[in-house]
């Protein structure tokens, strides 16, 4: 089975993103950029089947800007075997990255997709199940357990109410959550080897995918802030503020 | 325009959540129409005609809803969408794997977990673990969105008189079967909704030290939260997680114990009315968004906030 990685660059999850004072968006120069935690999980996954025997070959997309080789770069330093980078300087949104990746399925038809669950800058949690949903397969979104088995996979998928196993028709796509696996380091023998493993390079319009926004973005402000209260040196008064100044208990 | 809000339930009982999509519904228009797509769902459709805001509800009752595959319900929500000028659910777990796939089935780009709504059109969201506040435009012809549901009230379950009509079941394909579920037992109120919300992190240090704050949480009739890394460390169930990537929450009163306050946990409670935190780094950026900070050790800290909750006001 080849398992196919879409993978996003985003800005650090330890980085205290930055508002511009013009509203536009969010400050993304000279800012430190990695890997989506989420996507890093499921490039671990994806090596982890390989190892296990039930995937034979790793295949990492994204669609960005050219720098989002890089990110490729540190997911074949994990131990993916080749990357494919759609380039575009548009600003993608989930749907037409689902596009995208849905013309990369019928090209390289794998026997599972794997995706994060959401990607940390926009937060919007829809790719996978947008790219299930454009190419009618099964999904399991929010995945913390995954089991291949012959023509199905077995997922335990984290929702509202604890958790729930799902049997998927394969091919599947699925997104996965922080629990599956906790992501390898790359070692540096293996970074050196990742450089000379091998990247393919598209455009939009090498694949036929319109991806011009449908949602415009009007302004990006800060939110309100939230000042410190005051600190209290006792549960005696600890309770007393919370019944008699907050009047929440 | 009319907006179509896909009900959440369990065949039993409409969730909470749905509540919360009704009244941002009713932001939109007034005209309102509730989806109850299920297996033996027909007391869910009774109890939810009361909902106050809602014209009609459309009930759909067949083996193929029983368990809220998105293979299965995807197909009846986009046939029923093109009747409408918006279909909206909660941000919930069922939400989100529900919605984005209509929404390419119909080629929209979805809006997700706003959390304000401006016009018909124009919504507002927190991006970036809620460190952004985006104001968007859509310019499909039917928008998806998918509701916070902390930012807007839930519809009064009284007093409303909406007519329930049956429709009939979209073939699917089967695709996806379900095995089973382990849900998280609870007696307390859920944790999405509950007025006041006590969480423990990696200060806990156990599962067992949870029960701690459960003797708080029954006193105060309180839901229990956590963070990641006390649900990673195996202390409580996955569905506990508040944050960024778990649930959200803004109760009238968050109680952090043993909790650092990273941004990912912020992002996931600093909605709350009134933010209490307890621990022994009087450093811990959770104090800077406590209204009340209490730097102490929590094992001291616990069993006396517990002594002062039964002492008399
Ligand atoms: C992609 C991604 C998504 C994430 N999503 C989430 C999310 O949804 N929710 C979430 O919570 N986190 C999330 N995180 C993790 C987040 O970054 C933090 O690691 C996590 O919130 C830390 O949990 P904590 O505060 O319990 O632990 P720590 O940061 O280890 O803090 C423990 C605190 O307990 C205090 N303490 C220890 N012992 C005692 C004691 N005896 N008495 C009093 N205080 C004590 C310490 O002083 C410390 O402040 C995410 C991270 C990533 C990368
Ligand atoms: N530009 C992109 N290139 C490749 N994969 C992406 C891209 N954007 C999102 N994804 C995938 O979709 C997942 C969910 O992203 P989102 O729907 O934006 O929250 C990510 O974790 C990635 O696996």
């Amino acid at each position: 089975m080849k398992v196919l990685v879409p993978v996003k660059r985003v800005i650090d999850a330890n980085i205290k993103v930055r508002v511009k004072s013009d509203q536009s968006g969010v400050e993304l120069n000279n800012v430190k950029m990695a890997m989506n935690p989420f996507c890093e999980i499921a490039v671990e996954e994806a090596i982890r089947l390989k190892e296990a025997g039930a995937a034979e070959e790793i295949v990492l997309v994204t669609a960005g800007i050219r720098q989002s080789q890089e990110t490729l770069r540190s997911g074949l330093a994990m131990g993916a075997d080749r990357g494919i980078l759609i380039e575009t300087d548009e600003a993608l949104e989930p749907l037409a990255v689902a596009k995208l990746l849905k013309a990369v399925v019928e090209r390289e038809e794998p026997g599972l997709v794997l995706l994060g669950k959401q990607a940390i800058d926009g937060d919007n949690n829809q790719t996978g199940q947008m790219l299930a949903g454009l190419l009618n397969w099964s999904i399991g979104s929010f995945v913390s357990k995954l089991e291949t088995g012959d023509g199905s996979i077995s997922v335990v998928r984290e929702v509202d109410g604890g958790l729930e196993k799902v049997r998927l028709k394969s091919p599947a796509i699925v997104t996965v959550d922080l629990r599956l696996n906790e992501p390898r380091y790359a070692s540096l023998p293996n970074i050196m080897k990742a450089k000379k493993k091998p990247i393919d390079m598209f455009t939009p319009e090498d694949l036929g995918v319109g991806v011009a926004p449908r949602v415009t973005v009007l302004k990006v402000v800060e939110p309100p802030a939230r000042d410190a209260g005051v600190k209290v040196s006792s549960a005696a008064e600890l309770v007393e503020k919370l019944r008699q100044e907050a009047k929440v208990i | 325009m009319s907006v179509l809000v896909i009900a959440e339930h369990d065949n039993a009982e409409v969730r909470t959540a749905t509540l919360n999509a009704v009244t941002a519904a009713g932001e939109i228009d007034t005209d309102v129409d509730l989806l109850v797509a299920g297996s033996g769902c027909g007391g869910v459709a009774d109890e939810c005609s009361s909902i106050q805001g809602v014209t009609r509800i459309l009930l759909v009752d067949d083996p193929a809803y029983e368990h809220d595959l998105p293979e299965n319900l995807s197909p009846l929500v986009q046939g029923l969408a093109e009747r409408y000028s918006h279909v909206l659910a909660p941000a919930s777990t069922f939400g989100k794997s529900l919605l984005p796939r209509v929404a390419a089935r119909l080629d929209v780009q979805q809006i997700s977990d706003i959390s304000d709504i401006e016009s018909s059109d124009t919504f507002v969201r927190p991006i970036y673990a809620g460190n952004a506040l985006a104001t968007v435009q859509s310019t499909d012809s039917v928008k998806l969105i998918t509701i916070r549901t902390t930012a807007f009230d839930a519809a009064p379950t009284e007093g409303g008189d909406a007519a329930i009509e049956k429709i009939e079941a979209v073939p699917c394909p089967a695709l996806a079967e379900f095995l089973g579920q382990e849900l998280t037992p609870s007696e307390r109120p859920e944790l999405t909704s509950a007025g006041i919300v006590i969480s423990g992190g990696r200060g806990m240090q156990s599962g067992e030290n949870f029960a701690m704050l459960e003797r708080i949480a029954d006193k105060l009739g309180a839901a229990v939260g956590a963070s990641r890394a006390a649900v990673d460390a195996g202390y409580v169930p996955n569905d506990y997680q508040v944050g960024q990537t778990g649930k959200v929450v803004a109760p009238n009163l968050y109680i952090a114990v043993g909790i650092s306050g990273a941004i990912q946990h912020l992002a996931g409670m600093k909605d709350s009315k009134v933010i209490v935190a307890i621990n022994k780094d009087e450093e811990a950026p959770i104090f800077q968004i406590a209204d009340y900070g209490w730097v102490a050790d929590l094992f001291t800290a616990i069993p006396e906030l517990e002594a002062a909750l039964d002492a008399d006001p």
